[in-house]
């Protein structure tokens, strides 16, 4: 009985973020159009535009290889997992013990892997010059990330995220600069890894600044579709990541009730919630920046990650 | 007083003060590296009044005073003034590479990490880690130092590293407060000295880059 309950668990995690994740998108959305004095888009058009593109047909360019047919499902699979590991409404679910800062990184790596392989699989130029911007950038964030990873790890003492989140509740935690500079490290990773406005902004086609749309310029249909929830699904996980690291309050114990349970998951919405209208608001205010300026912004997140780490090497824990 | 929060807060000020360092080291405009300057001389002042409350020793509230008026508020100021007579507010300076200055800066953090943290092993947890952070913040003092040419960013990088001395001297049991004092006008000395300078160089070469200074002596020519 015991062992059901845990997978039914585990299965609301994954069914949540899969259901939730363009709803997030469209409430970014709607908070940004509402800031601009303007109605925007009803908070539910992301899941029909994801229907409407499921329904149209998939046109391929002759030069396609199989590559550029299974990216997506690998995208979006590779994706899909790492957002259902990341705790959302409660710890010690049965999936935790793979819950695994370094493993979500290496998913999320890998994602970007075949979404850059994709990119350059049909060899038109944009596909190439997105699929170049992305490595690029990635040689800056995942290093960053990886500091973070590390900072984090080295607090708690454990890269799982279970452990960390309820490391964060207990009162050991303190006061530390180091927490303080990885938050800021992982939001500026999650700012420039989810195509987010200082960086990339995918709601235009200007081919001088453009990266994740480059990369996803040939794809149609169903593709498109999946690649498009696999994007939206990354934008939750980013969330919850920093909800789940350093916004753990509310998340149900391992082994809780349902009242727990549901006020885990009440305080993910308003967690989730929060996260969005500040994502809104930090986007309306700043402006785009030039694609090599972009390099001196990721490098601002190594520089923190590293600073974070090394300053643990004077704190109380060390 | 808990003893972990003590320790958590001095740690948080005086980590904070490394993190400004390295801010300063990223600006490259002017009046933004003279308000990052007000701000570090700031929380340099609440780490040292952190630490006259920890330690019990009222005549460190002096040190954090004189922080407060002087760094943080007047040789701001006046700096400022410097700056637009001088008429250099708008230039960019020239920084071989930021990214290289940050990585050089970190290298510098390490290594002051590794020399403090072994010399001070039977210290104090908190002197040791107030220590190890001072010295940081005055290696990151001459790092600004040695990678700007203007004048004026350098006198920033000698006050941000003199910051790091007060620090060192306030996570210092028993440091009288004659030195502090003493210190903290020699500063004010230094900075009106390096003022005229300043003024005396830009009438001589009309301008306060320093590599005016080179060619002059014929160094590159």
């Amino acid at each position: 009985m015991a062992l059901i309950v845990a997978i039914a668990t585990q299965g609301i995690q994954m069914m949540l973020v899969l259901a939730l994740a363009p709803l997030l998108t469209g409430f970014v959305r709607k908070v940004k159009a509402r800031l601009l004095m303007r109605q925007g888009p009803p908070l539910l058009q992301p899941y029909r535009d994801l229907l409407r593109l499921v329904r149209k047909e998939v046109v391929l360019a002759d030069n396609s290889s199989w590559l550029f047919r299974t990216a997506p499902y690998l995208i979006f699979a590779a994706t899909w997992v790492a957002a259902s590991l990341v705790p959302t409404f409660a710890t010690g679910l049965m999936f935790s013990w793979s819950a695994d800062l370094i493993a979500i990184t290496a998913l999320l790596g890998s994602a970007r892997f075949f979404l850059a392989l994709a990119g350059m699989d049909i060899g038109t130029s944009f596909g190439g010059i997105g699929s170049s911007r992305e490595a690029t950038f990635a040689t800056l964030a995942e290093p960053a990330m990886m500091m973070m990873v590390f900072s984090v790890a080295l607090i708690a003492g454990s890269t799982q995220l279970s452990t960390f989140s309820s490391f964060m509740v207990s009162p050991d935690v303190g006061l530390r600069v180091s927490l303080a500079l990885a938050l800021v490290a992982l939001i500026i990773v999650a700012i420039a890894e989810n195509a987010r406005i200082p960086v990339d902004n995918p709601a235009t086609h200007l081919e001088l600044t453009m990266v994740h749309e480059a990369m996803v310029l040939e794809y149609s249909g169903r593709h498109l579709a999946v690649i498009e929830l696999a994007a939206h699904l990354k934008l939750l996980l980013y969330a919850s990541l920093i909800a789940c690291l350093f916004i753990p309050w509310g998340l149900a114990k391992p082994g809780a009730t349902a009242g727990d349970l549901a006020i885990g998951g009440a305080t993910y919405f308003s967690k989730l919630a929060a996260l969005g209208l500040l994502l809104g608001i930090f986007e309306t205010a700043i402006a785009k920046m030039r694609v090599f300026r972009v390099a001196e912004f990721l490098g601002i997140a190594l520089m923190l990650g590293l600073l974070a780490t090394l300053l643990l090497f004077v704190s109380r824990s060390l | 007083m808990d003893q972990r929060l003590i320790f958590d807060v001095a740690h948080f000020l005086a980590g904070g003060l490394v993190l400004i360092s390295f801010l300063l080291l990223y600006q490259d405009r002017m009046f933004g590296l003279l308000n990052m300057f007000a701000l570090h001389a700031f929380v340099l002042s609440l780490s040292v009044s952190w630490q006259a409350f920890v330690q019990n020793a009222p005549h460190l509230y002096i040190t954090a005073a004189i922080a407060l008026v002087l760094k943080a508020i007047i040789i701001p100021i006046l700096l400022r003034r410097v700056v637009i007579r001088l008429d250099i507010h708008r230039e960019i300076e020239a920084v071989g590479g930021i990214g290289l200055t940050m990585l050089f800066g970190i290298g510098l953090v390490a290594l002051s990490m590794v020399v403090m943290l072994h010399v001070t092993v039977g210290a104090d947890r908190l002197a040791r880690e107030d220590l190890a952070l001072a010295l940081s913040v005055v290696l990151l003092g001459f790092l600004m130092m040695v990678t700007r040419r203007n004048a004026v960013s350098q006198v920033i990088g000698f006050m941000s590293l003199e910051n790091g001395l007060i620090l060192a001297a306030a996570g210092a049991k028993g440091m009288p407060l004659v030195v502090e004092m003493s210190v903290a006008f020699s500063v004010l000395v230094a900075f009106l000295v390096i003022g005229i300078f300043l003024f005396r160089i830009r009438e001589r070469f009309d301008t306060v880059d320093m590599h005016a200074l080179d060619r002059f002596r014929g160094e590159h020519l």
